[in-house]
């Protein structure tokens, strides 16, 4: 800001800074994807609230959108960790893949002889180191060797996909099978759904694939949380995001960070494989991670990279998902893709746009506070 | 004998013109990357191009107002990257995704909404697409033996936007190497508060440099739904986008050499489709999916400092921001 501007503009508060912008900025995107409803010659109200009966009117509804929102809490969660480190982690979707890889040829060798207990922490623990691994090559690669970290977990993306189709095809597919798919997992090897721990309690709830995994999001919520403000190795981490140099001079290698770093960031990533394959699938199969790695960046952005953000964040982008989904089915001439296209502009007016509506709310403040 | 030349001519021509969208995309992505705009988002516009010229062609059943659609598509989202990036000095990573993922949706929205075939456009007449074009005395000279097929199938039988991917490399070359243009942009791209005390606008050079790479992308996406195929299918880039970064990566962000590494991978990639559950003798049955990641691989390995050294523009992906 130059001097001249000062008159007319002033500082923002706090709140506006955490609340005030990031809620302007989502409500352009959604104004955005308003007018392409508008255009496609549907009335966006309507839609909006069919969305919202969908995703929130029924038990069913409710049961979808936080299943949604179990894994854009992964991998937001897994974006924002890379992002206070300095990095941008565009490789969730193949940690995830991968995770879901580790948890699948867990589960495939232990199930027969494994009970449900031992098999929740072994599945998470492949997750994480799987995820972990995946993302440890491109980190290694930008401490060490100063290759890009975004272009290489680009390029990990399309090698993971290439991967996993190449071992479904022509490993691990199950005998007399001819979709690409592993043979199922024995039912102790099945994630239990919240509702069969709800009807446990004499609580009973319409179908949905919600699961334990849930549980799982909301420790890694606590998890991050805790680690990135109140452990002296989060603390280091926020160091080398903002400033290397200071943290250098601190005592702190940056390049450990970014190995720790982008570690974390990809074991986050990799618990989508706890949901979709032990959660809902109960077997490998192709695909199951696509969009959810994509859809963590709009999530950490929108969630400014902090685990109150990404839960909230979370919850708008399962309310959509879940929403589209039936908007689908009500309006025809509105397909589910629509939700990626909301996600897109949330990601342009939340990240790319951010500071767009600033200087507009900063004549606002500069104009109440002279009144 | 004449027929393994007759193969490998054959897996030649495929070569160009799979790597045809390829050379379009990674001479794109020279322009703003050596202008320091750092672009992931050639994928997005690439396929927005694709949607836009299969669509106006369909209506039309013009290619050339389908080419004039695809341009104008990718032109109009290199000007919102170039706005982000340039103007309002946000992160050029975090744009070049979100455009991605809009075009990802919204090609499919829009192609639902207007034609009702699923996300696809209808399929075109010959005179609504770039036809390969029939050379002068292709007839005459298919008979005579070695040359014949070298003119008939290598030189000739493209359509026009092979001849315009071939011809934008050393056109590429010659404005960055040899014009005063060119030679701003490389300085924007190295060392933007040089150009600025030297009086050149460094937004204004960025922005030309975005349009160019618009320009080019409109062109690689035009190819893929209106010359090389018959109309737009979803997600028809595939990718494609994506390689063009890597094979401009590894071409080191210079022209001739990403031009090789787009051979290169097109090579990799008309192979792959030939080899595909062919056995190979002394090494069996080579996986399809280990040569179609070679590529992404490559790429990495370059990039890690294993083959040579893969520098970017120094000053690429930090918005300049001016003094006073």
């Amino acid at each position: 800001m130059s001097r001249t501007d000062r008159n007319v503009r002033a500082p923002l508060p706090r709140w506006a800074d955490v609340a005030l912008i990031p809620v302007a900025n989502v409500l352009l995107a959604l104004l955005a994807a308003a007018l392409i409803v508008l255009v496609i010659g549907e009335n966006p109200l309507k839609a909006v609230r069919i969305m919202v009966a969908g995703a929130l009117g029924d038990s069913q509804g409710i049961g979808y959108t936080l299943y949604y929102a179990t894994n854009y809490i992964f991998t937001g969660l897994a974006v924002a960790v890379a992002f206070h480190a300095g990095l941008f982690n565009i490789g969730g979707e193949g940690q995830a893949y991968i995770g879901g890889l580790g948890v699948g040829l867990a589960l495939l060798a232990f199930d027969h002889v494994l009970p449900l207990a031992a098999l929740i922490p072994l599945a998470v623990a492949a997750a994480a180191l799987f995820g972990a691994a995946w993302a440890f090559v491109p980190a290694y690669l930008q401490a060490y060797r100063g290759s890009h970290i975004v272009i290489t977990t680009i390029m990990f993306n399309f090698i993971a996909s290439a991967l996993m189709v190449y071992l479904m095809v022509n490993v691990l597919i199950a005998p007399h099978q001819m979709s690409p798919e592993s043979r199922e997992f024995l039912p102790n090897a099945w994630l239990p759904t919240i509702g069969s721990v709800l009807a446990g309690l004499g609580i009973t709830v319409e179908r949905s694939p919600l699961n334990l995994s849930l549980v799982l999001a909301a420790l890694a919520c606590v998890g991050v949380w805790i680690y990135l403000w109140h452990t002296p190795w989060g603390y280091e981490l926020r160091t080398v995001g903002q400033s290397e140099r200071a943290a250098v001079y601190a005592g702190v290698k940056p390049r450990h960070i970014i190995l720790v770093a982008m570690a974390v960031s990809g074991a986050l990533a990799g618990f989508v494989g706890v949901n979709e394959i032990m959660g809902v699938q109960h077997r490998l199969l192709l695909n199951f991670n696509l969009g959810y790695g994509f859809t963590g960046i709009a999530v950490a952005l929108m969630g400014r990279n902090h685990p109150v953000g990404v839960v909230l964040a979370s919850l708008l982008f399962g309310i959509l998902s879940q929403g589209g989904a039936e908007l689908a089915f009500e309006i025809p001439a509105i397909t589910p893709e629509m939700i990626i296209v909301i996600q897109g502009l949330i990601i342009l007016f939340s990240g790319a746009l951010a500071n767009m509506s600033r200087p507009f709310f900063e004549r606002i403040f500069a104009l109440a506070a002279r009144a | 004998m004449q027929d393994a030349y007759l193969i490998a001519l054959l897996t030649l021509s495929a070569t160009i013109r799979v790597s045809t969208p390829l050379i379009l995309g990674a001479m794109a992505g020279l322009f703003s990357e050596r202008s320091g705009i750092v672009d992931v988002g050639l994928e997005g516009k690439m396929l927005a191009a694709a949607f836009a010229a299969g669509a106006a062609s369909a209506v039309t059943h013009s290619a050339w107002l389908g080419l004039a659609a695809g341009i104008v598509a990718a032109t109009a989202l290199a000007l919102i990257h170039g706005f982000a990036s340039i103007t309002q000095r946000g992160n050029q990573v975090v744009s070049g995704v979100a455009i991605n993922i809009l075009v990802a949706g919204l090609t499919i929205v829009l192609g639902i909404a207007w034609f009702h075939q699923g996300g696809e456009t209808p399929p075109l007449p010959p005179e609504g697409r770039f036809m390969p074009i029939h050379f002068p005395g292709q007839d005459a000279l298919a008979s005579v033996p070695v040359i014949g097929p070298i003119y008939g199938h290598l030189i000739g039988g493209h359509n026009l936007l092979v001849y315009v991917a071939v011809a934008a490399v050393p056109l590429t070359h010659w404005i960055v190497n040899a014009t005063r243009f060119g030679l701003r942009l490389r300085a924007v791209g190295e060392n933007p508060q040089a150009v600025d005390t030297a009086g050149v606008s460094v937004a204004w050079l960025r922005y030309r440099a975005v349009l160019l790479c618009g320009l080019l992308t409109g062109i690689a996406g035009t190819y893929m739904s209106i010359a090389q195929n018959a109309g737009f299918t979803r997600y028809m880039s595939a990718g494609q986008g994506f390689i063009a970064l890597a094979a401009l990566i590894f071409g080191k962000w210079r022209a001739w050499p990403a031009m090789g590494a787009c051979l290169l991978f097109g090579f990799l990639d008309a192979v792959a489709i030939r080899l595909q559950g062919v056995s190979v003798p002394g090494i069996g049955e080579v996986p399809v999916q280990l040569i179609e990641a070679l590529p992404y691989a490559l790429t990495v390995i370059l990039l890690a400092g294993f083959i040579g050294r893969a520098v970017a523009p120094r000053a690429s992906g930090i918005p300049y921001i001016k003094e006073h």
